[in-house]
Parts: C-alpha cells; sequence; structure tokens
C-alpha cells in the first residue's frame, strides 16, 4: 500500500462520503455545503491523475462560480422549502434499486473488459503540456469547432440566464 | 558547495536532513518530514510578519491624515500590534444562538487559508520558491475563489439577517471584480507563454508594466477590490450594514478576518511584483542571488504604500458606482488589452525593444480613447440645482460711513 | 500504482450517488446538485482513461474542458430557470410544478 494509493482511498472515501450527505440531507443549504466538499475533493482526485490544470480549474470554476450560484439560488428561493418533512419523492425506493442496478451494472461490465487492470503508468510523464492543450483546441484540424460552439454555448447561457431570471418588467 | 548567499532554504533543509538520518529515520520519512516543516514555515511567517504590517499601516494612515498613529505603546507604537492581539486574544467568543456551528467557525478559517495558500506558488528568489507549480496562476484565481466562500460561509452561519445581506453583496461585488482580474492576468501568461509563476519572473527581461500598463492597472484596481478594502470597502465599513459578514464575530475569530485582511492587501502587492514588476530580478541577482529576496520586499512595499495611500485618500464607492466601473469599464478595457497584446506580442517577439515600445504606447492610446468614450457615454449624473450664492464682501462705503 | 479499476469503481460510485440525488429527490436545486455529481463522475473517468491509456494524446482533455464548459453554462440556465419558476408559482419542488400534465 504506497503512499499515493493510501492517498486515493482516503479522497475516495470523502468525496463518496460528502456526496451520500449532499444528496439525502434535510437542509438544503447543508446538502449545498456538502456538495462544495465533494467537488473539492474531486479536484483532490484530478491532482492524483497528474492533470493539475484541471484541479485548478475545477476549484476555480465548480467552487468558485457554480457552487456559489447554487448558494445564492438557496438563499433566493427561501421561503418556499421550509426543510421540514419529507425531503425525498414518493418514488425514492424504486431510485434506490435503480441505481443500485446501474451500479451493479457497470461493475460487471467494466470487470470484462480487458484493460480494467491496467497497472502502472503508461509512459513516464514528463510533465503536463498545457501548451499541448491549449494548441489543440484552436488548430485547424484539431478541436477549434468545438472550442468555438462551447464559447457560442456559454454567451447563449449568459443571455438566457439574464434574461430568464430578471424582473418582469412593469406594462 | 551552495554558500549561504545562494540558496540558505537547501542549506537548512540539508542539515536537518543529515540530522533526521542520523537519528535513524528512513528517507521517505525524512522528506515528508521536511516537506511538511516547510509548508509550516512558509504558513506561519506571513502570519507573523502581519504584527508588523498592522504597525506600519496604522502610522502610514495617520501620517496621511495630519495626525501621529500610534505613539504610546512603545516607541514609535511599535508594541501597539501587541497589545492589540493581546485584547483580541483575551475576548470572548460568543456564538450567536442559532448559529450553523460548522460553517460560522470555519470562515475565519478558510479566509486565513486562502490567502496564506498563495504564498506557496509565489517565488521569492530564484531558488526559493514553495512548489513550483506549471499552473501557479490558475492555482492563484482558485484561491481566491476559496476566500469567497468563507464569506458566505460567515454570512450564512451567523443567523443575523444583516450579516447573510452583507454577505451577499460582498460576494457579488467579489465575483463582479473577479471577470476583469481573470482577464488582465491573462496578459502576462500570453506575453511569457506559461502559467507557472516562476517563468513569468524569469522571462521578464522588460517588466510587463512596461509592456502591459493597462493590464497592470486593471489587475491593481480589481485586486483591491477583491480584498474589500477601501475605496470599495462598502461591504464592511463602520458605517455600513452593522459590520457585513463579520457582525457576530468576536474575539479571535474577530481577528482572524482581520488578519485575512491584511495579510490580503500585502499578498496583492507581492503578486502585483512578482507578475508586473518583475519579482526577483534585478542587477546582481546572478551572483547574489538572494539579493533578489531583497529587492522582491522593496518592490512589495511600494506597491503596498500604493495601496494604503489609495485607502487614505480616496472617498468610498457606492455600490452602483462599483457595478458601473467594474461592468461598464473595465471589462471591456480587459477584453481591449487582451486583444491588443494578442495582436502585438506574437509577431513583434523577435524584436524586444519595438515590441516594448509598441505595446506601451498603444495600450496608452487605447486607455485614453475608451476613458474619454466612457466619459461621454456615462456622464456623471450631478445635476445643478441652484446658482453659486454671492459672497458677502465689506462695501467701501460702510467702513467710511463707520 | 493506482490500477485504473479504481478510478473506474469510484466515477461509477459517484454516478450512481448522483442518479440517485436526480430521481430521489424532491428539491430542483437538489436535483440539479445530482446532475452536478453526474458530470464530475463523467470527468474522472475520462481524465483517468486519458492518464492510463492515452497520455501522449491531448484529446481526453478537450473533452474534459469542454464537459466542464457544458455543465457550467447548463448550471447557469437551470438556477435561472428555477428562480424563474419559483417567482411564478411560489414553490421549488418539481413535483408541484405539474400545469402541463395530462
Amino acid at each position: 500500500m504506497s503512499g499515493l494509493q493510501i492517498a486515493f482511498l482516503l479522497i475516495g472515501a470523502i468525496t463518496l462520503f460528502a456526496a451520500v450527505i449532499t444528496v439525502s440531507s434535510r437542509k438544503i443549504m447543508h446538502a449545498a455545503l456538502w456538495l462544495i466538499l465533494a467537488l473539492g475533493a474531486v479536484a483532490a482526485v484530478f491532482a492524483t491523475l497528474e492533470a493539475g490544470f484541471f484541479a485548478a480549474i475545477q476549484i476555480a470554476i465548480y467552487v468558485g462560480a457554480i457552487a456559489i450560484l447554487i448558494i445564492f439560488a438557496v438563499m433566493l428561493t427561501r421561503r418556499a422549502m421550509e426543510d421540514s418533512g419529507p425531503q425525498l419523492n414518493s418514488t425514492w425506493p424504486a431510485a434506490l434499486v435503480i441505481s443500485a442496478g446501474v451500479l451493479t451494472g457497470l461493475v460487471i461490465l467494466l470487470s470484462s473488459w480487458g484493460g480494467f487492470e491496467t497497472r502502472s503508468m503508461a509512459l513516464p510523464p514528463t510533465g503536463e503540456n498545457i501548451a499541448a492543450l491549449g494548441t489543440a483546441l484552436v488548430d485547424m484540424n484539431g478541436y477549434v469547432v468545438p472550442f468555438e460552439v462551447a464559447s457560442l454555448l456559454l454567451i447563449a447561457a449568459l443571455v438566457g440566464a439574464i434574461f430568464v431570471a430578471s424582473e418582469p418588467k412593469g406594462k | 558547495m551552495t554558500l549561504w548567499y545562494e540558496d540558505p532554504i537547501k542549506l537548512i533543509a540539508n542539515w536537518l536532513f543529515g540530522l533526521m538520518l542520523g537519528w535513524g529515520m528512513p528517507v521517505d520519512t525524512a522528506n515528508f518530514v521536511l516537506t511538511l516543516l516547510g509548508a509550516a514555515f512558509l504558513g506561519v511567517v506571513p502570519l507573523l510578519f502581519c504584527i508588523f504590517l498592522i504597525w506600519y499601516e496604522r502610522k502610514l494612515l495617520g501620517r496621511i491624515q495630519d495626525r501621529f498613529g500610534p505613539n504610546r505603546v512603545g516607541p514609535w507604537g511599535i508594541f501597539q500590534p501587541f497589545a492589540d492581539m493581546l485584547k483580541i486574544f483575551i475576548k470572548e467568543f460568543i456564538t450567536p444562538q442559532g448559529a450553523d456551528v460548522v460553517p460560522y467557525n470555519l470562515a475565519p478559517i478558510l479566509s486565513v487559508a486562502s490567502v496564506l495558500l498563495i504564498w506557496a506558488v509565489v517565488p521569492f528568489s530564484m531558488t526559493m520558491m514553495g512548489v513550483n507549480l506549471n499552473v501557479g496562476l490558475s492555482f492563484i484565481i482558485g484561491c481566491g475563489g476559496l476566500g469567497l466562500l468563507a464569506i458566505i460561509l460567515a454570512g450564512y452561519g451567523s443567523n443575523n439577517k444583516y450579516a447573510l445581506l452583507g454577505g451577499m453583496r460582498a460576494v457579488a461585488q467579489l465575483i463582479s471584480y473577479e471577470v476583469p482580474m481573470v482577464m488582465s492576468l491573462l496578459v502576462p501568461v500570453m506575453l511569457s507563454g506559461s502559467l507557472g509563476v516562476n517563468d513569468i519572473v524569469q522571462k521578464q527581461t522588460v517588466p510587463y508594466i512596461i509592456l502591459a500598463p493597462v493590464a497592470a492597472l486593471i489587475f491593481f484596481i480589481t485586486s483591491v477590490a477583491e480584498s474589500g478594502r477601501a475605496p470599495f470597502d462598502l461591504v464592511e465599513a463602520e458605517s455600513e450594514i452593522v459590520a457585513g459578514f463579520n457582525t457576530e464575530y468576536s474575539g479571535l475569530k474577530f481577528g482572524f478576518f482581520f488578519v485575512a485582511e491584511f495579510l490580503h492587501a500585502f499578498t496583492i502587492s507581492l503578486l502585483f511584483s512578482t507578475l508586473f514588476l518583475g519579482g526577483w530580478r534585478g542587477p546582481f541577482t546572478d551572483q547574489v542571488p538572494l539579493l533578489g529576496f531583497v529587492y522582491l520586499v522593496v518592490k512589495t512595499f511600494i506597491v503596498y504604500f500604493l495601496v494604503i495611500l489609495f485607502r487614505g485618500s480616496l472617498p468610498r464607492f457606492r455600490i452602483d458606482q462599483m457595478m458601473d466601473l467594474n461592468w461598464k469599464l473595465l471589462t471591456p478595457l480587459s477584453l481591449v488589452t487582451l486583444l491588443i497584446t494578442a495582436l502585438l506580442a506574437n509577431p513583434l517577439s523577435g524584436m524586444p525593444l519595438l515590441q516594448a515600445v509598441a505595446l506601451f504606447l498603444v495600450n496608452l492610446a487605447a486607455l485614453v480613447v475608451l476613458m474619454s468614450w466612457a466619459e461621454r457615454k456615462m456622464p456623471r449624473k450631478r445635476k445643478i440645482v441652484a446658482k453659486t450664492r454671492p459672497l458677502a464682501t465689506p462695501n467701501q462705503q460702510d467702513q467710511l460711513s463707520a | 500504482m493506482i490500477p485504473l479499476s479504481w478510478y473506474l469503481i469510484f466515477a461509477a460510485c459517484l454516478f450512481c450517488v448522483g442518479l440517485y440525488g436526480v430521481m430521489a429527490r424532491k428539491n430542483a436545486i437538489a436535483i440539479l446538485m445530482g446532475v452536478e455529481l453526474m458530470l464530475n463522475a463523467v470527468n474522472v473517468n475520462l481524465l483517468a482513461f486519458w492518464r492510463y491509456l492515452w497520455f501522449t494524446k491531448v484529446d481526453g482533455q478537450v473533452f474534459v474542458a469542454i464537459v466542464l464548459v457544458a455543465a457550467a453554462a447548463e448550471a447557469v440556465v437551470g438556477l435561472a430557470l428555477i428562480i424563474s419558476a419559483y417567482r411564478r408559482r411560489n414553490t421549488v419542488a418539481a413535483e408541484e410544478m405539474d400545469m402541463l400534465k395530462g
């Protein structure tokens, strides 16, 4: 059991624990805070995968922006859900069964795949090459089209969100 | 053989390593302990340095306001921060009823932690740095996000609607000002071709404040706004909504927020000098690398002096003026700066002098153009409600007759 | 050192926890939190495969970046819709927004 394995087990346990409390917490604000912990721990998992850039970006975007957005939305809709009474749907046993079924199916499917137990690193890592990522995103034979479509998506989301969430103007 | 002025940290680390191996520790454990010690050192030294910073700021602010500043407790008041610390340590922790315990207590810790984490990636000299991350700048932006989280936790955990409101306003201001800050941080990345802070310092043969003055200006203004200092201190000023998000904090927990704010001001000065003024670069750093640390400290204190000058001399912004400034001036300006740097930096990279002069002039031209356009589009909304009344002057005839 | 299977099982567990959250919660914002968990599980999966099988190419990383962008955009629009629906119907429970029901 090397140090990295112990670290990954610990981080994985924290993530799953935080995720379970997120989906089963009674108060929605607590669920949002546990979600922040889960997202932060996923950033740590990214770091163990030697994708340091994505770890930093995960913290900056998810914890620094999306989580805060969720907390704002929780604050703005506070009167509705009084945080008491059942927080789960009437169909929650079926949901539990389906999730467990999906998990079992995934594990069985993956373990029957050949490369499941790929052990150590494929190649000695020469360090993360962010410049290559940047070049690939704007390369003509690369991924420039998805890049531009993603930026259009962001503009549409920006304008749409402002319009949808704005106060209805008086006549 | 490393001399003492080349890499003092490495010398001490080697000596400690030898000591631990002599005690019979395996090599991995010794390395781990050394890393922990380094992290603890890097975390504690800024906090201790904050004592000096508090004294410096209060003295300077006093002098700007034509008074002495603290001068009772010790010569020139240098023991004043110790008196402050003593007072804050012995105050009682009053937890409001109904407060959510974990967010309430976590917020001050997270507030200080988010500032201290930035010190881990700043290069203090050619050989001294915490971690040479190659994504250092993304890490710094992420740490800003953690500071936001601290404010939200404080506002929510206090069970006080004024604290909540103050916290939400603070976060609205901070996330707005993050946008031009990140965009202006992209300019040194473009000019140096790397996200790592050490690389950015090493490529600054010409300091980036000359190659990108507008980006430096935007970074300075937005960092001051991000740290919640005057003139952007609407959210925690004395005359505003009670005390903002730190209403319900007393004693050392409030002390943490206080320390976090002062340390944040010093940290943004450190970042500004590293990214735009050349960091540890200066004459003779090749022969004596420790001199780089001295240069960095001098540059940081110059910028910190400017930050305190801002605080002492500018009136506070209103919230709508702040948002106007951000979205209508700083964001378009940073977009224009990005465009200019992208267009001019790469083609001219072979001729450094021409590149420097061209970038400087085009940046200044863009600044002047955009600001005059902004003045025309958004005139200051002041109406003249009355003519100025005539001054009363003594009449010549009155004096003769009296 | 860490076999690929660990990462894949971890991502599958996270995905299923998110799936349960989407299917079993009443509050619309909690459903959105489940969706965010699922998207993060997908990102972990993509990066694990990139690291272990295709380290020399950047395709995996580009995919992750695009998924991150799409998740952010979707969270923004979803929350705006929830706030707007709350203003009209004064409720956030997903099962009470059933005006289109047959």
